[in-house]
């Protein structure tokens, strides 16, 4: 098994996204363990922008070789912005989960949800015991 | 038994290897009380029986090999080149499964991948995939795909009435389990009646080309007010009308799909067919069944595989949006064999014997007493004859005249008594229409 | 050199059909309704014959060599049914033909619901499913409006265990009804326990059914199996059974006295109407008594003659047939009645069989099985190899193995089945069932020699030693096929799905 880059400073959830916050915006992701599992990223799927999220709403789906996997927001908001080059180079999340590869960005009112997810160590406390 | 090769030499040892000393202990899991029935069947018959068995239910039916038929509603008998079946009968098609193992399947997956292109070039859509079970189904995986495309937010779905009355029964009864309206095969089908129907919870409008009347409609301003009112349209296309016709990916159609069976497909007492399914490449992920796509191999080398597999209901299981698996995958063959054979201008060809030997049909009717067809509207290889009699009774005067006469309108549309669907393809003589003609008058 | 695209044999003015000539007027064409181009290929006859062989030579198929598929149930496609579906009174029959004119069609039909009907303990038979995803749904369907017309509509859950299929529990969402997981116990079996609770409390009110596969897709026959019907029942749910492992049960035993209510059959994989590389299938559905009204239609009813008099020679009366719509039929799923070739190479299949005969299938479909298993042994890890209570268990059609080794960690069950093909064979069903990681399903079926097996049994136990060994070499296999391992990202990437030269204008 790898061991999987978390970043220190963002947020986890356990169905592997990332969330970063900057000022009242979120954006997301999967997690370099996410990608790592899925392996092969062939397609990433959006709802689209001005879709109004609720805590556990489905934001799109992610596409491998081999597998199908929902993504899910852990904050309640407005997607106010999605990362339209992966459509046409989904590649990108496997090689750069954190930076390139973030997928949709949320105006949220309510920055306590992201306390209920997980820290990096955490996180990864997580994945390795999966 | 012939198909079963152990000898009792290798019976014993194979048992012996597993260290039991009968075949009834293999089974001891299964409740006692229920093991071993015996099975109330006829005995069992040499191969020769076995023909000979075939062969007298064969002959105990009236088939288009013996009568002059003029009967298609949704089902045609027309020429099959016979290199289609000597393809068909290569052992390495159709004993092969799906082609999961593409390093050894690339017979298989290049010949869909050849089908799908040819289905492409057809309807003018961007991709088709490897086939449904008949055109019915695929009409109802269309408005599967429909429903998805809107979310799921858009719940009704505008059927015309000149759509193949069973193909409507089949989408009813794919989607009776879901929470959504299926309207529009009630009244006169015309294509205005269609266009009041529609409003922003509309998630598709579904016509026939031609129609199940055999007409051809212009469908170019239906198309547009759909879009406007933001649904798709989908087009259940006769694929042989689209050798002289326009396509529906021309027009505007989302979707086209429809009953292979007239490309090289027997009749076969209805099945297997060959359901196809083409999409405009916007919605192209949203496909169900299988694909296939050209690739690379490790060297480098162009090559085919499966492809878009997670939308599958192997991996997808209870999020898939449609159960299939096994799909018609051999009748695509042969509809590739039968295109690569037809090509651009033998298809144009049998598109055009359907037509005049249709229309030269139609009009010798027309002048009948007591029939009459309307020739107002065109029309490809069917037209409805209204007749002085009811459809039954003229059938069975044809019969008697070694004629297969056309399908009984009054089945399913009320309103039309009297009313027969006739259908001339290519098979059909300038003297089997006079025959028909003749006939036809002798039963007014 | 790969088989070129038959497009690229085409040359502007080519044909490769002779049709006739008009013999009636010409009538004017609609000029504003007509197509441009249509842009297929131009081709010769024999260009296309060759183009299609070579293509065929690409495959590997049951013809060619041993196809251990497993759940597939690869079995010899006999020649002469393949002769029979070609004769004139059934390949040209048209399928709105009047029942007068098609009597013979009919009573195949008929015999062969009465017959499957027979071989699996059920009421009635319908034909009409294309394929056995589609005989899923008709089932499912069935209990859905059964359970409606009891007025219970809110039973909506279906029981599906873990080992499932994937067509199961994508059947029961399409039907609009809610799936519900079942885990196994350490033995593969149904764990009884959990079964139990599902079937407890609030959620017993809501549960439909249960879908279950019998052998298990883990090869193994259930143990339990009257329990768990007998608990599902209890609570109101009726029990389906995916028929896929049928070849294991004939004349062993009837999945209706089993006590289930409802199966479909797949008729290209135990009654060997062939795959045809994917299809057309046929998935036939037996009900008993509760569910007989809900078949989908049409099926074919036999009309005993009014007056049971003999005809005016002193034979019996002459039966008649005719199509039948289930009074609460679930509806028609298809535009016509089911595959009708697949039925009468079914109907010929069992003919040359008799019941007797049939019996013969299953024991040396398990033989075989059972025989393969044993010679693996040792060199393979054989999951569920015990019950629950650590006795020997013998397989069913079929057996999985685990494709891994403990001192082979780079090596998956995908390199041990592309390194099969390096030895001539089939490769088994990779990665299912899902409950067994690095999962080979193995199914050798009963018409394969002893000497056949021993050579596959060679080639796994070859490979297994080469897993530690030369571990590249499976890496790298297959090398001896048309093609090497494929890039299957970039086909999903970058989506190419129709050649070029089929769009307009090309």
């Amino acid at each position: 098994m790898g061991q999987w880059n978390a970043p220190d400073g963002l947020r986890y959830a356990k169905s592997d996204e990332w969330f970063a916050l900057n000022g009242n915006v979120v954006s997301i992701g999967i997690t370099d363990y996410a990608q790592d599992q899925l392996n092969d990223i062939v397609y990433v799927e959006y709802r689209d922008a001005g879709t109004e999220l609720l805590v556990g709403d489905s934001f799109g789906e992610v596409e491998s070789v081999k597998a199908a996997s929902e993504l899910y927001s852990a904050v309640s908001g407005e997607i106010i912005e999605v990362n339209m080059q992966l459509e046409e180079a989904p590649e990108v999340v496997n090689a750069d989960p954190y930076g390139a590869g973030w997928m949709i960005k949320v105006r949220i009112a309510d920055a306590s949800q992201l306390d209920a997810l997980m820290d990096a160590a955490a996180y990864i406390a997580y994945c390795e015991s999966r | 038994m012939s198909y079963i090769p152990h000898t009792e030499a290798e019976t014993q040892s194979m048992l012996a290897q597993i260290g039991v000393t009968s075949f009834a202990e293999l089974f001891d899991a299964v409740p006692a009380g229920r093991r071993f029935p015996s099975l109330d069947l006829p005995p069992a018959m040499s191969e020769m029986e076995v023909a000979a068995e075939m062969l007298a239910i064969s002959e105990a039916n009236d088939h288009a090999g013996d009568f002059t038929i003029f009967r298609g509603a949704g089902a045609y008998h027309h020429f099959i080149p016979s290199v289609v079946n000597h393809m068909l009968l290569r052992g390495e098609f159709y004993t092969a499964y799906t082609p999961y193992q593409p390093e050894i399947s690339q017979g298989t997956l290049q010949a869909t991948y050849e089908y799908q292109s040819m289905m492409c070039a057809l309807t003018g859509m961007d991709a088709a995939n490897a086939s449904h079970y008949d055109g019915a189904t695929s009409l109802a995986e269309a408005v599967t795909v429909a429903l998805e495309v809107s979310r799921n937010r858009r719940k009704k779905v505008i059927l015309s009435h000149a759509i193949h009355p069973q193909y409507r029964e089949v989408v009813r009864t794919y989607h009776q389990g879901k929470d959504i309206r299926i309207i529009g095969d009630r009244g006169r089908g015309e294509l205005v009646d269609l266009i009041e129907m529609l409003d922003s919870n509309t998630a598709m409008v579904a016509v026939q080309y031609p129609n199940f009347f055999g007409q051809v409609e212009d469908l170019r301003k239906l198309a547009d007010t759909v879009h406007a009112s933001g649904g798709l349209l989908v087009v259940v296309a006769n694929p042989l009308a689209l050798s002289l016709f326009t396509p529906p990916g021309e027009f505007g159609a989302d979707i086209v799909v429809g009953e292979g069976q007239p490309l090289g497909i027997p009749l076969t007492f209805g099945g297997p067919y060959l359901g196809y399914f083409a999409i405009k490449q916007r919605h192209v992920r949203k496909i169900a069944g299988r694909i296939i796509g050209e690739t690379v191999d490790a060297d480098g080398k162009r090559a085919y595989v499966m492809t878009l597999r997670p939308r599958e209901q192997d991996i997808k299981r209870e999020r898939a949006t449609s159960n299939i698996c096994t799909n018609q995958g051999l009748m695509a063959l042969a509809a590739a064999a039968y295109l690569s054979l037809m090509g651009k201008n033998g298809l144009r060809q049998v598109g055009e014997l359907n037509y005049h030997k249709a229309h030269y049909a139609a009009a010798q009717i027309d002048r009948l007493d007591g029939y009459s067809v309307d020739m107002t509207k065109p029309f490809f290889n069917e037209f409805v004859v209204a007749c002085p009699r009811p459809v039954a009774e003229i059938n069975a005067g044809l019969l008697e005249a070694g004629v297969i006469g056309g399908y009984d309108l009054a089945q399913h549309y009320y309103h039309l008594p009297n009313h027969m669907l006739l259908c001339v393809t290519e098979c059909n003589t300038r003297a089997e229409i006079d025959r028909l003609v003749d006939s036809l008058e002798g039963l007014c | 050199m790969p088989e070129p695209i038959i497009y690229d044999l085409s040359a502007p003015g080519r044909s490769g059909v002779n049709l006739p000539a008009s013999d009636v007027p010409p009538a004017p064409l609609p000029d504003e309704l007509l197509r441009g181009d249509l842009p297929l290929p131009e081709v010769g006859e024999l260009q296309v014959v060759r183009h299609f062989v070579r293509l065929s030579q690409l495959n590997y198929a049951i013809d060619t060599g041993l196809y251990p598929l497993g759940s597939c149930t690869m079995k010899y496609n006999p020649k002469v049914n393949e002769d029979a579906a070609r004769l004139p009174g059934l390949a040209q029959l048209h399928p709105l033909a009047d029942p007068e004119n098609c009597q013979g069609a009919l009573m195949l039909m008929h015999e062969l619901q009465s017959w499957l009907g027979e071989i699996s303990g059920f009421d009635a038979v319908s034909l009409t499913p294309a394929a056995g995803a589609q005989g899923e749904f008709a089932g499912i369907l069935m209990i859905r409006q059964y359970h409606i017309d009891r007025g219970e509509p809110q039973r909506d859950i279906i029981l599906v265990p873990d080992s499932a299929h994937g067509t199961n529990p994508a059947t029961v969402t399409m039907a609009g009804l809610r799936v519900q997981q079942l885990p196994a116990n350490v033995a593969g079996e149904v764990d009884l326990a959990a079964l139990g609770e599902a079937c407890s409390g609030e959620n017993a009110e809501h549960i439909a059914g249960m879908m279950m596969t019998m052998p298990s897709t883990l090869g193994l026959f259930e143990p339990n199996i009257a329990q768990v019907i007998e608990l599902v029942q209890s609570v109101g749910g009726l029990m389906y059974m995916d028929g896929a492992n049928m070849n294991a049960l004939m004349a062993v035993v009837k999945p209706g006295e089993l006590g289930f209510d409802c199966m479909h059959y797949n008729l290209h994989k135990t009654f060997s109407t062939p795959h045809g590389g994917g299809g057309p299938g046929s998935g036939a559905v037996g009900v008993n008594a509760k569910l007989r009204d809900y078949l989908p239609g049409p099926v074919v009813r036999r009309d005993q003659p009014l007056d049971d008099a003999p005809a005016d020679n002193g034979d019996a009366p002459v039966p008649r047939y005719d199509w039948h719509m289930p009074p609460k039929s679930i509806g028609r799923l298809k535009a016509f009645a089911g595959n009708f070739g697949m039925h009468l190479r079914a109907y010929a299949y069992i003919r040359a069989y008799g019941g007797e005969g049939l019996r013969q299938v299953t024991r040396y479909a398990v033989l075989n099985a059972n025989y393969l298993r044993e010679k693996l042994r040792g060199e393979f890890t054989l999951p569920y190899d015990q019950t629950a209570e650590g006795a020997r268990r013998y397989c069913g059609h079929e057996f999985v193995v685990r494709g891994a080794f403990d001192d082979a960690p780079d090596i998956h069950a995908l390199d041990i089945s592309k390194r099969l093909i390096d030895y001539g064979f089939h490769p088994p069903t990779n990665y299912f069932p899902l409950i067994v990681p690095e999962a080979l399903l193995i199914e050798p079926t009963e018409t394969e020699t002893k000497d056949d097996l021993d050579k596959l049994a060679e080639a796994l136990r070859s490979i297994a030693k080469e897993a530690r060994a030369e571990p590249q070499l499976l890496h790298d296999a297959p090398t001896t096929a048309p093609v090497r391992r494929l890039d299957e990202a970039k086909a999903a990437r970058q989506l190419h799905l129709c050649c070029p030269s089929a769009r307009p204008g090309a």
